[in-house]
């Protein structure tokens, strides 16, 4: 096949993308939509192997059929609860694949400064993404501590670690050789970069960072497509760089935070928040059945909490429950609960709740106080009212579900330890706070056994 | 000139990508990243042309290295997110989201 005929396809492959993206648009048409761009993906690939300059298969067939392998194992293998993890390994993948073909493009003739320039781009970047998923899925997947590291020195060491990355990016496209030292050195720092930019990145605010790695992946590839002067790695790398760009930007948003202070801050390092003291009023399972039972309306605000007690099943057959008893039931989702952009409603899909069940932040605080009771599992920093009255929490000014609000508001909770950040929650002291204290899953199997006898 | 229109592209097609993601709903945010990630494993095209070309041992080697990766990254990110979005459901209807 000729190149303007195979370029012709990758234009029907673009083509295909951006269909599939719009489809994803919707709940309704996401299946189509992911679909598309699968067989967008197929034509690229499939008209890739008439390339004239692919003279030999064997490897390809090797690499692509055990990579193929892994992936898809894995896709079957891998838990709804573990979503972030994955998404951070494929996204690394992605990244250090297009480290490597901006590697092997330096081995082609006739390349011009511009190509050079591309080449190290796409190493830098991939490399950094490759790391710093790493990193971010020893975080997620708690292999290491998953909270901010902090040091001394971070700033100036960063600093220097930039300066020798991009004097060494220069020094290596000035006499461009595939075994320049710079080479070398440049793969390392840009390793050690991702490495550094994940680190001082903890807990609450990774889904900023699988958004911002999702991002790189994207730019990685579009930093390829340059280096061996293609166009769909182009289009389709940087339609990714814009998605992961969008979300960040949304969790950011959602935490009331700029990009920098969440790279840069080292969430709670700073500020203490004023100490709250007050009674907690515990409740137990039976009490908790008989005012979920005269409810009318219930909203279940879910948080990582709920993913890591694995206790969507048991909650959406409460929810049931109480359909059935005639109470109107939504599930508040707050855009930066759990680990990733849209983690909870993945779980509660998983769970069998139909999506118009889930509603938004800004949809249910407007009517959350004609919500009788709201009911919190695992989730402690999105329902804290110190984002609206402390002005010396670290959490201070970032929009939170109003649960507080609610007539009522159940507060399941392993034990009195503060949440995730180390911030303390004046919610559980609240006048209309009851805590259920105890493991999430097996609290609300109590209350739906209570129902069911 | 090459660099010109590669760079008009890149323009463009990212004023796309901000249009076409920006109206995608918050419940469908982590099928839309996984999706979005198996887009981003477009660069096994590249991958392809470097294992196969025969140019450098070195150079098949790196790009069947990154031909595994990629697949790893195409196939995973298209089955998982096909995994996701087939279990949203509209609300009283037992049929997968394709056709509610």
């Amino acid at each position: 096949m000729s190149i303007e005929l195979i370029n012709i396809w990758y234009i029907v492959a673009a083509a295909l993308f951006i269909f599939g993206l719009k489809q994803l648009g919707s709940p309704a048409t996401a299946v189509r939509g992911n679909l598309l761009s699968s067989i967008g993906m197929f034509i690229a690939v499939a008209v890739t192997l008439f390339n004239a300059e692919i003279l030999s298969f064997t490897w390809i067939l090797v690499a692509a059929l055990a990579g193929g392998l892994i992936g898809a194992v894995a896709a079957q293998k891998v838990q709804m609860t573990s979503m972030p993890e994955m998404v951070a390994l494929f996204n690394g993948s992605g990244g250090v694949a297009s480290l490597l073909v901006g590697w092997a493009a330096l081995y082609n003739v006739g390349n011009t400064t511009f190509t050079d320039i591309t080449i190290v781009l796409s190493i830098i970047i991939g490399g950094m993404t490759f790391t710093g998923s790493i990193l971010a899925w020893g975080k997620l997947s708690e292999v290491m501590t998953s909270r901010a590291i902090v040091f001394g020195a971070q700033r100036v060491f960063n600093a220097l670690l930039v300066v020798a990355l991009i004097a060494c990016s220069v020094m290596f496209v000035l006499d461009p050789s595939v075994d320049s030292p710079y080479l070398y050195a440049v793969i390392g720092l840009a390793a050690l970069f991702g490495v550094m930019a994940v680190l001082p990145i903890g807990g609450a605010d990774m889904p900023v960072v699988i958004s911002l790695l999702n991002s790189y992946s994207g730019l990685a590839a579009c930093a390829a497509g340059f280096a061996i002067n293609n166009n769909i790695l182009i289009v389709a790398g940087s339609m990714v760089g814009a998605a992961g760009i969008i979300l960040t930007n949304i969790m950011c948003k959602a935490m009331n935070r700029s990009l920098a202070n969440v790279l840069f801050s080292g969430f709670g390092a700073v500020k203490q928040a004023t100490k709250v003291e007050g009674e907690v009023k515990p409740i137990n399972t039976e009490d908790a059945f008989l005012i979920l039972e005269a409810a009318q309306s219930v909203t279940f605000v879910p948080g990582y909490g709920m993913a890591v007690a694995q206790a969507q099943h048991v909650v959406r057959e409460l929810g049931e429950l109480l359909e059935g008893n005639g109470a109107e039931v939504t599930y508040a989702i707050h855009p930066v609960a759990g680990r990733m952009p849209g983690h909870m409603n993945v779980l509660l899909a998983e769970a069998n709740v139909p999506y118009d069940q889930l509603i938004e932040m800004e949809d249910i605080n407007p009517r959350i106080e004609n919500i009788d009771v709201a009911v919190v599992i695992g989730a402690n920093d999105v329902v804290n009212p110190a984002a609206r009255n402390d002005e010396n929490s670290p959490i201070y000014g970032m929009p939170i579900v109003n649960v507080d609000h609610a007539r009522t508001v159940f507060v399941l909770k392993r034990s009195m330890a503060s949440g995730f950040s180390g911030v303390d929650n004046p919610l559980f002291f609240g006048e209309n706070t009851r805590m259920l204290f105890g493991d999430a899953k097996e609290s609300i199997a109590a209350v739906v056994a209570e129902f069911k006898t | 000139m090459e660099a010109v229109l590669l760079g008009l592209v890149l323009m463009l097609s990212i004023f796309l990508g901000f249009e076409l993601i920006s109206k995608v709903p918050a419940t469908l945010h982590t099928p839309l990243m996984s999706g979005a990630n198996a887009i981003s494993g477009i660069t096994i095209v590249g991958a392809l042309i470097s294992a196969g070309a025969e140019v450098d041992q070195l150079a098949t080697i790196l790009g069947a290295l990154a031909v595994a990766f990629a697949s790893v990254n195409v196939v995973g990110g298209y089955l998982v997110t096909n995994r996701m979005l087939s279990m949203f459901k509209k609300k009283d209807t037992d049929q997968p989201g394709d056709q509610g």
